[in-house]
């Protein structure tokens, strides 16, 4: 281990820069000088300024973090540091430690890399937003507590990072907040989160009782002390915290929603980095998952329901950041999957390339996005500019969006050589490779044997794939090809999108080309194979074993689920030219109102207003009838404090009876007394 | 002695008592109470036989205190008399509750 200071306080900057930009930006946006009139951006002196704070600090962060990568990658170590304690109560101690591994080390790349990259091009995509200063505030505070939450050496501090992710999400969603839509949007986010959160928590207190210590390299070693009904339900609690962050059933419903925010923010936030938080967790702790198959199984179940739910409704969105934001849903259901049968490389690998990818798909609908709305207001017409049956024919308009955004469709469709192919390859073969042979498909989940399970979870992912790449195709289709629906003025004054939007888009398109080479498949030896596979081996290398056992698939089994991969994506891109007509499609404002299958899938199952009836209007009902009605105003205004008062007043009403005003009777009163008293003190002295 | 002294008191302060009780003018009811503290002066001076001087020196406190009421208390019934006309005690009954 390294611990020379130099190094020591590095690990610190990388957190400790973005968070100087938060408060640089954040102080300026303070200040009225430098927010500009509404719809009007600040003066470009400005503007440069703010942005090279926020674009600056980001720059640095990852240059560090390269730095470090290189130490961890060339002394084949880890780099942690500790500048002292936060707290301590009794037993229970936690320090400040961020700790560097191969694992976080990717994570770090990740955000800080594809984070400058977005943060290019929110100079551009913001330029004339008012408050282009507090959007760079939240932007780098996000990034701040996303290093944290990936760097943390405890759960505690990995803690601060979660909630503060969460925090920096729901500023962000409602950055617009003069639209009530979009504070309501940010609100929902933070509640579904918390009730992930609880989990979390309430597998924090269940480590510390039962292990007394909450460092990662401890829980590592936990499951030789622990039972495994206690694991089990330890993992369970956890795998609640990452369904809330990660967005898996049922607590996906804010991450649709959460596309109320700027389009980077869902590039960034809400595809490539904090959803994937929950997969960093349980790879993080995959020692620990690995010893409870039954949670694992159901990890695995829940991750393949979710991509197949969510990839249906992508299929009759029409919003082109929804279909991208169930996308996402679905695609973190591809994840879980993964981390859930023990293949953590696999699921690393996803996440890595779906990070590329996705942000594409996000940073290019943002530019259509931008140049429609530019196109709109030129033509002062008021059209929903996200709404692809508003669009069409945009390949003309704008081809290197539209190259780009190919590149990214073809790579999560799952198309070789692109990224996408690869990682749900690796996915594909893992489940079935372990619901062949494996340690987890003899397990059982309940009455269910794995095996079972996993099969079910492979048919759903393959079933996903199709419909994913049914969907994307019909996103680029509605939106880049055949004829342009707004109008020819509004065609006219649609552009591609200025190089500081291209620029990060190009760098994220040639990623998602050669991402695939970080964990090349034996069976595909077009380079070096399975790099990730041994990056990550020292931290996930035992539990893989643990869940897998050492069986491995042989070449003809290989060659052929990679057949099925690549027939189901060719299949699904074929049906969606086949089925689709673009030709029949009117704008938005012309469009009939969708009927049968169609409106229940535009509608997500009515899973929103089955929630709102079921849960929400019941709990604000309840609040306001018995809680605020009933306890508030009935029995602690009315009976404690109102009936107190009526009880006092009617005692006294009852005693001043007494005050008849008739100076006799006192004397009679104070004779009757006397006689008493002296009466008690006869009595008493003649006993 | 003291036993006939201590009777004569006791059926004064009787008489005073059933006085107060009974009576509804004020100014009988203050020469009631009179009659009542000036029993209690007969027995505190035969009582002081027994006990030493002390009694006799109650009697001049209950004396002096005894004007000031009577000073004090005539005047609360001239202007009662004043305002209602009357001193019947059965008539002013303002502090009825």
């Amino acid at each position: 281990m390294i611990s020379t200071s130099s190094v020591s306080q590095a690990v610190w900057l990388v957190p400790l820069l973005p968070l100087l930009g938060f408060l640089i930006n954040g102080a300026l946006s303070l200040v009225p000088a430098w927010r500009g009139e509404r719809g009007d951006g600040i003066p470009a002196g400005r503007r440069t300024l703010v942005a090279s704070v926020g674009v600056g600090v980001l720059v640095l962060s990852f240059a560090v973090s390269v730095w470090l990568a290189s130490i961890v990658a060339g002394a084949n170590t880890e780099v942690s540091s500790t500048i002292g304690e936060w707290m301590a109560a009794g037993q229970f101690r936690v320090d400040w430690t961020l700790r560097v591994d191969r694992l976080s080390m990717l994570m770090m790349l990740i955000i800080t890399g594809v984070g400058s990259l977005i943060h290019i091009y929110s100079v551009g995509y913001m330029a004339d937003d008012a408050s282009f200063a507090r959007y760079f505030a939240y932007l780098n505070l996000f990034v701040s507590f996303m290093l944290m939450l990936v760097m943390g050496a405890n759960l505690p501090v990995l803690f601060i990072g979660w909630e503060g992710v969460g925090l920096a999400s729901y500023l962000l969603i409602g950055f617009w907040f003069g639209d009530t839509a979009n504070a309501v949007a940010g609100k929902k986010a933070f509640v579904v989160n918390r009730i992930g959160d609880f989990g979390l928590l309430l597998a924090m207190f269940m480590l510390w009782v039962n292990l007394g210590s909450l460092d990662f390299a401890a829980i590592a070693e936990g499951h030789s002390v622990m039972s495994t009904p206690l694991i089990t339900a330890i993992c369970l609690f956890m795998f609640l915290g990452c369904a809330g962050k990660s967005a898996q059933l049922p607590l996906y419903v804010w991450l649709p929603d959460a596309m109320a925010g700027p389009t980077p923010v869902s590039a960034l936030i809400h595809a490539a980095t904090m959803v994937t938080a929950g997969i960093y967790l349980i790879v993080r702790n995959a020692a620990l998952f690995s010893a409870a198959p039954a949670a694992c199984l159901v990890i695995v179940l829940v991750g393949a329901l979710t991509a197949f739910w969510a990839a249906t409704v992508g299929l009759k969105q029409w919003d082109i950041k929804k279909v991208l934001a169930y996308s996402t849903v679905s695609q973190l259901g591809y994840m879980f999957i993964a981390v859930g049968a023990g293949a953590y490389t696999a699921g690393m690998f996803h996440l890595v390339t779906h990070a590329f990818f996705k942000a594409l798909l996000f940073l290019g609908a943002g530019a259509v996005i931008h140049s429609m709305h530019h196109a709109f207001h030129e033509t002062h017409r008021h059209d929903d500019a996200q709404d692809m049956r508003n669009m069409g024919g945009l390949i003309k308009r704008m081809p290197a969006t539209a190259a780009l955004m190919w590149i990214a469709t073809l790579a999560i469709a799952g198309i070789p050589p692109l990224a996408g192919f690869f990682s749900k390859d690796a996915i594909l073969g893992a489940v079935a490779e372990r619901a062949l042979e494996s340690p987890l498909a003899e397990s059982s989940l309940g009455p269910i044997p794995g095996r079972v399970i996993l099969w079910i979870a492979y048919g759903l992912a393959v079933a996903t794939a199709f419909m994913t790449a049914i969907y994307m195709t019909r996103l680029m289709r509605y939106t880049f090809h055949g004829t342009f629906r707004s109008g020819d003025d509004v065609a006219a004054s649609v552009h591609d999108a200025p190089w500081i939007l291209r620029a990060p888009l190009i760098v994220l398109g040639a990623l998602t080309l050669i991402g695939g080479w970080l964990q090349l498949p034996a069976v595909i030896p077009i380079g070096p194979t399975g790099l990730l596979d041994s990056w990550l081996k020292p931290i996930t290398g035992a539990a893989t074993t643990m869940l897998a056992g050492r069986g491995h698939l042989s070449h003809q089994t290989e060659y052929l689920l990679i057949g099925i991969a690549i027939a189901v994506a060719a299949a699904g891109m074929f049906t969606a030219f086949l089925v689709l007509k673009p030709q029949t499609l009117t704008t938005k404002a012309a469009a009939p109102a969708e009927t049968g299958i169609g409106l229940v899938l535009a509608n997500d199952y009515f899973v929103d207003s089955a929630i709102e009836r079921g849960i929400v209007r019941p709990t604000v009902s309840t609040a306001r009838k018995v809680l605020w009605r009933g306890l508030d105003l009935g029995l602690i205004n009315g009976v404690l404090v109102q009936g107190s008062a009526h009880a006092v007043r009617l005692m006294s009403s009852i005693a001043s009876r007494a005050q008849v005003g008739f100076a006799g009777s006192y004397v009679w009163a104070i004779a009757l007394g006397a006689l008493v008293v002296i009466g008690t003190f006869v009595f008493q002295a003649g006993r | 002695m003291i036993r006939e002294a201590l009777l004569v008191s006791a059926v004064l302060f009787s008489i005073g008592v059933i006085g107060v009780l009974t009576r509804r003018n004020a100014l009988i009811l203050f020469m009631c109470v009179e009659l009542m503290l000036n029993a209690v002066n007969l027995s505190f001076i035969a009582l002081s036989r027994l006990h030493g001087v002390s009694g006799q020196v109650f009697v001049l406190f209950v004396m002096t205190v005894a004007a000031a009421e009577a000073a004090v208390g005539l005047a609360i019934v001239i202007s009662v008399f004043r305002h209602y006309r009357t001193v019947d005690l059965g008539r002013i009954r303002l502090l009825r509750g």
